[in-house]
């Protein structure tokens, strides 16, 4: 059984990004780029259903720059087999992404597609549900427990109020919440391992994808300012300012 | 466009009743555009349907009745709106976890980009929305001709509940994908407020250093403020609270009139989703503790102590 494992590579969780002074972006220029924190935990849980022997191959997959490749190598590191990248430097939006992976998808034919729940710099929280419509596949979005057996995934969800479970027939797609696991640290010996390992590149024409954006963006503002309010010296101040001041209570 | 086109909004709903965050939605379709017609998908759910006819500014309700969406299996969600889609310029859902689940899916098949988590309404093509945790807005144009969005509940105040008097349309149900299986839920009962529409919440965070603790002194100021409770990632990883009591970025986002942070340092990802609270109050020993730099009233102090000596004190 094949996994694939869709990465994106993103400004760093702890980068707190700056928006640019014309209003056209936030500066990523030299900042520290990562994994997205939530694919980490798919490619993790993809390389620890390997190893109980479910899956047999784990094939990581990013869309982007070249500098892709780094992502890519940091999931052949943690233990994926090979990895595809499908460079290009048009900016890529979720619908974009869902039609290059569906590509790949038929090309290579996995069983289950794992991939976070949502990329930490656009917060759209679409590809993999797209991925799944376009591919006419079941989903398990939010997944804080998957178990793979007979053709079937059992997952455990987060959703509002607290948790579900669903079973899917696979081939099927689940998108990763945070607790599913917590992923292993990279080590030197399989960093260097990872250089050595399979990294094919295509682009979205090979593909025969159109990735032109549908959404423009127009401008991109600071959020207001909340700005720092007051110390109080104790309870009963609290208590005070939150009936007579705030009147919230 | 010549005339307004209709907007259709994705209810959620427990098939007896409508959730909050619809209301919600619904103002933000109003914004649209258009006449708003609403969705209810679901099992034996004419209660919902007729809650959905009586909230002020709906035009039509739409009720497809069935088993397969006793529990919102996004594959036949999706198909449902799908099979009604053509009629509609805008397609509104909630940004809750059952709206974020189908809307993509909708979007993909109708091969239109989707605007996740709007927070304004611009015009019919232009809306804003927090992209990187809400470090940054985005004001942005969707280009293609049907619009499919989720709507952040707290950017739009709730449409009122009463006031309406729309039809209600009984419309053919799609079948069952038969791809997906609903096995069973672990939904915690509780008497509190739902965490998203509660008007006050109480929050705790690593500080706490174990659920006991959490629960001997979160739980009291909880009940005397009638709150719901709400966690930092640190306390939910910790495993001092549950999954879906987490506030942030990538968890639960509120806007109560009230919130209380008591032993929460305050990270980016956490001000991501409490900021827009009305007045924040935080209780924290660090004095250097971000979460100051966002509250109304500070208070620095041993969360154990002033926490059961607030409680008392209201």
């Amino acid at each position: 059984m094949k996994a694939l494992v869709p990465v994106k590579r993103v400004v760093d969780y702890n980068v707190k990004v700056r928006v640019k002074s014309d209003n056209t972006g936030v500066d990523i220029a030299n900042v520290k780029m990562s994994m997205n924190p939530f694919d980490e935990i798919a490619v993790e849980e993809a390389v620890r259903l390997k190893e109980k022997g479910v899956v047999t191959e784990v094939i990581a997959v990013s869309c982007g720059v070249t500098q892709c490749q780094e992502t890519l190598r940091t999931a052949m590191a943690i233990g994926a087999d090979r990895a595809i990248l499908v460079e290009t430097d048009v900016e890529l939006q979720p619908l974009a992404v869902a039609k290059l992976l569906k590509a790949l998808v038929d090309k290579e034919q996995p069983h289950l597609i794992i991939l976070g729940k949502q990329a930490i710099d656009d917060d759209c929280n679409q590809t993999g549900q797209m991925l799944a419509a376009l591919a006419d596949l079941p989903q398990a979005t939010f997944a804080s427990k998957v178990v793979v057996e007979g053709g079937q995934a059992q997952v455990t969800r987060e959703v509002d109020g607290g948790l579900e479970t669903l079973s899917i027939s696979l081939p099927a797609v689940i998108t990763t919440d945070l607790r599913l696991n917590e992923p292993r640290y990279v080590t030197l010996p399989n960093i260097m391992k990872a250089k050595k390992k399979q990294l094919d590149i295509v682009k979205p024409e090979d593909l025969g994808v159109d990735v032109t954006p549908r959404i423009k963006t127009l401008k991109v503002n600071e959020p207001p300012k909340r700005s720092a309010g007051i110390k109080v010296a104790d309870v009963a101040a609290l208590v005070d300012k939150l009936k007579n001041e705030a009147k919230v209570i | 466009m010549a005339a307004l086109a209709n907007i259709l909004v994705v209810a959620e709903h427990d098939h007896a009743s409508l959730k909050g965050a619809t209301l919600n939605t619904i103002t933000a379709a109003k914004a649209c555009g258009g006449d708003v017609h609403v969705l209810v998908a679901g099992h034996n759910a004419g209660g919902a349907a007729a809650a959905a006819a009586q909230v002020a500014g709906v035009a039509k309700v739409l009720h497809a009745d069935g088993a397969q969406f006793a529990h919102g299996l996004a594959e036949n969600v999706a198909a449902q709106v799908l099979a009604l889609a053509s009629a509609y310029s805008h397609i509104l859902f909630p940004a809750t976890a059952s709206g974020k689940n189908a809307a993509p899916r909708v979007a993909a098949k109708l091969d239109v980009a989707q605007v996740s988590d709007i927070t304004r309404v611009d015009s019919p093509d232009t809306f804003e929305r927090p992209i990187y945790a809400g470090n940054a807005m985005a004001t942005v144009q969707a280009t293609d001709a049907v619009k499919v969005i989720t709507v952040r509940t707290t950017g739009f105040d709730a449409a009122p509940a009463s006031g309406g008097s729309a039809s209600v349309e009984t419309v053919s149900a799609v079948a069952d994908s038969g791809k997906s299986q609903f096995l069973g839920s672990e939904i915690a009962k509780s008497d509190r407020p739902e965490l998203t529409a509660a008007k006050v919440i109480v929050s705790g965070g690593r500080a706490l250093g174990s659920s006991e603790k959490f629960n001997e002194v979160m739980t009291p100021l909880a009940d005397k403020l009638g709150a719901a409770l709400g966690a930092s990632r640190a306390a939910v990883d910790a495993g001092y609270a549950p999954n879906d009591w987490q506030v942030g970025q990538t968890g639960k986002i509120v806007a109560p009139q009230l919130y209380v942070a008591a032993g929460i340092s305050g990270a980016i990802q956490h001000l991501a989703g409490m900021k827009d609270s009305k007045v924040i109050v935080a209780i924290n020993k660090d004095p250097e503790a971000p979460i100051f730099s966002v509250a109304d009233y500070g208070l620095e102090a041993d969360l154990f102590a002033a926490v059961p000596e607030l409680t008392k004190a209201l």
